[in-house]
């Protein structure tokens, strides 16, 4: 088992910086995911962790060694590709046992520690199977049992799933967090879609342009996000913007004015603003609610109903806001709606788009998904 | 010939359909048209050695009685089976050079590129533009000097250097198809470079280096101009053997005919035995 830190790490391709000096800390056995829309860097990160790419500048350490200058096999590693990357001419079997094949392990060896790594993934019956024979999941599998063969300290997983249709991704969703929980081991997880992070992650590392732009559990994200990048990236659908005008700033919270003339106090910290700041108020669509009382109106353009669930696109100036209601909400398109928000709900960015520490720590912002266990439980298998 | 635009998708009209149709049809006439007059004369050719010295150069026909006296002549003038195999030996001796020192090079520039690769990818194909006549002599005093002259490793020499550009351009286009990903994982699965090559890229590229190595072994095989300038007797090949007919004895088109034939036949039975492979490789990167 074992730890990563990253020291300033920086990787230029030419004369662009890809990555613009990343400090980062892995615990061991933690699950940690990168996040990030395409083009962050998250992939080259994780390449450059694997071995794969050379780091320009800073160092990477395991367990306290640098090993900048260690080659991929040999810095303990495993990764998973998002192509899978297995050799077509090969079983099962044969993929499996690559790693222990090229370093002269004997062959009844090599034998018994696939079938252990094909047991806890199910791979038995297709051992001797080609990877064209199999279908994307069974791949995906395969995959991930020539990681489990290497015994690796950290495993590494770059966006695995992101071949795979809906209904298998949350399969093998649930498949890896299983396989987290039993292998006991650290793991780095890349993926743009944050709903994998959500799910997953012990800690999100969300990534924008070559810099790390929060890390934290994600309860932390979700609930207190540093800036309105990662607002408007951690949460599904997406976090809604709306500009308002500051009219005081109390001990207890930051006074605003609303779009359509309400006030709200939002709990947050905001004794460095200035008098005349532009603010920024963002409230996730769950967030808001239809009241006939509210603060806000708008016209409703686009309806969807999930059943249990129904999203309002609700046209306001400029905007278009989405507001998550109950399934049975008997709107329809073109209605005018009213709505508000708990403002202990809502947040404040100011004009660099940082936001305005929040007063209020949400009592499940430290929680990660090892917590959601009860005390003292063995790792239970998720339903 | 291969079908053309057997695989197209499944048209939306009927007028789409009928000019998918005519489109179609018009293709395969056009193909047919070009391989016959690309095949006639060696059609011709074969027809001619089964004919007799008068009946060869009379008008000519489809009708007419088939002999075996050219193959007889040709058989008793001189030993085929020597010029057969000095010809085995330098296509296949060249070939296997060319992919070794091919292999190298081709995963370099795939793998490693360089701002100057695809300009040395140029400049190599570039080299066979020139014709081979302005090295001819230089290269013929340094082949006398080191007795090299009329010498199956001389005639290998000279063809591995001469498939070389086109192996290489060739392998490179095939392993710049490999997906990345196989040999990263290899790489993160402890394989060296060496491991890598012979565990994941040659199988995996194996259609596309067969397919280069026949081209190989078929260009040097009907190459004539080094073999005729650089050997007499010891080394020469098949093309040496074909010339033979032609010079000495003035044009004796029957037996010069078998004789070609007997030259050409191996490799073209080759030729046809791989078609699939070779037009497979050829147009590998192009389907994919």
């Amino acid at each position: 088992m074992a730890t990563l830190q990253l020291h300033n790490i920086t990787k230029r391709f030419g004369d662009t910086e890809v990555i613009k000096g990343i400090d980062l800390e892995v615990n061991d056995r933690e699950f940690v995911v990168f996040v990030g829309p395409s083009g962050c860097g998250k992939s080259t990160l994780m390449r450059m962790i694997a071995g794969l790419e050379s780091a320009t500048d800073g160092d990477i350490l395991i367990d306290g060694q640098r090993i900048n200058d260690v080659g991929p096999a040999d810095r303990g590693l495993a990764m998973v590709f998002q192509s899978y990357a297995l050799y077509p001419h090969m079983t099962v079997e044969g993929n499996m046992g690559f790693s222990m094949r090229l370093a002269g392990v004997p062959k009844e060896e090599r034998r018994a520690k696939v079938l252990e790594a094909a047991k806890i993934l199910q791979l038995e019956p297709l051992l001797d199977r080609k990877p064209k024979a199999l279908s994307g999941g069974q791949r995906q599998r395969v995959a991930i049992g020539r990681a489990i063969v290497r015994n690796p300290s950290i495993f590494l997983f770059d966006e695995p799933l992101s071949n795979l249709d809906a209904a298998l991704r949350v399969q093998m969703r649930i498949e890896l967090a299983r396989l987290h929980d039993e292998l006991d081991a650290t793991m780095i997880y890349v993926t743009h879609d944050q709903i994998e992070a959500m799910t997953m992650a012990d800690k999100i590392v969300v990534l924008h342009d070559g810099v790390v732009e929060q890390v934290g559990s994600p309860m932390a994200l979700y609930h207190h996000p540093c800036n309105r990048f990662v607002a408007g990236f951690i949460g599904s659908p997406k976090m809604n913007f709306l500009p308002v005008t500051l009219t005081g700033v109390t001990p207890g919270g930051v006074a605003i004015r609303l779009p359509g003339g309400g006030e709200r106090s939002v709990p947050v910290d905001g004794q460095h603003l200035a008098s005349n700041a532009a603010l920024e108020l963002g409230v996730r669509p769950e967030h808001l609610l239809l009241d006939e009382q509210g603060p806000l109106s708008g016209q409703i353009k686009v309806l969807e109903r999930l059943g249990g669930q129904t999203s309002l696109y609700v046209q306001m100036d400029d905007e278009l806001i989405t507001i998550m209601a109950d399934g049975d909400v008997a709107y329809r398109v073109n209605d005018t709606v009213r709505f508000g928000f708990a403002p202990e709900r809502a947040h404040l960015f100011d004009a660099g788009g940082l936001a305005l520490t929040s007063l209020q720590q949400h009592p499940l912002a430290g929680l990660t998904r090892h917590d959601n266990r009860a005390p003292g439980s063995p790792a239970e298998e998720p339903a | 010939m291969t079908t053309l635009g057997s695989k197209t998708a499944a048209p939306r009209s009927v007028t789409g359909w009928r000019s998918a149709q005519a489109k179609r049809a018009i293709i395969t006439v056009l193909g047919w048209s070009v391989a016959l007059v690309i095949f006639f004369p060696i059609f011709w050719m074969i027809l001619t050695g089964f004919k007799t010295e008068t009946a060869a150069i009379a008008d000519p026909t489809l009708i007419f009685s088939p002999t075996l006296e050219s193959y007889q002549a040709v058989h008793e003038r001189s030993g085929y089976a020597r010029f057969a195999l000095n010809s085995v030996a330098v296509a296949f001796g060249s070939t296997f050079f060319a992919l070794l020192i091919a292999i190298p090079c081709a995963y370099a520039m795939a793998f490693l590129p360089t701002k100057r690769t695809k300009g040395t990818l140029l400049w190599m194909l570039s080299t066979k533009m020139l014709p081979s006549v302005g090295v001819l002599v230089p290269i013929y005093l340094i082949f006398r000097d080191v007795g090299l002259l009329d010498t199956r490793t001389g005639l290998i020499i000279v063809y591995t250097l001469m498939n070389l550009p086109i192996v290489v351009w060739m392998l490179y286009t095939f392993f710049k198809d490999m997906p990345k990903d196989i040999l990263e994982a290899g790489r993160m699965d402890g394989a060296s470079t060496l491991q890598e090559v012979f565990f994941l890229l040659l199988p995996l590229t194996l259609p596309g280096i067969a397919s280069t190595g026949l081209l190989s072994v078929i260009l040097s095989w009907n190459e004539a101009f080094w073999s005729l300038n650089l050997t007499t007797s010891n080394a020469a090949p098949l093309t040496a053997y074909i010339a033979s007919f032609s010079s000495p004895e003035g044009l004796f088109w029957a037996k010069l005919s078998a004789a070609s034939t007997m030259a050409i036949a191996p490799i073209l039975i080759l030729g046809w035995m791989t078609q699939k492979q070779m037009v497979r490789g050829l147009t590998f990167g192009a389907v994919k």
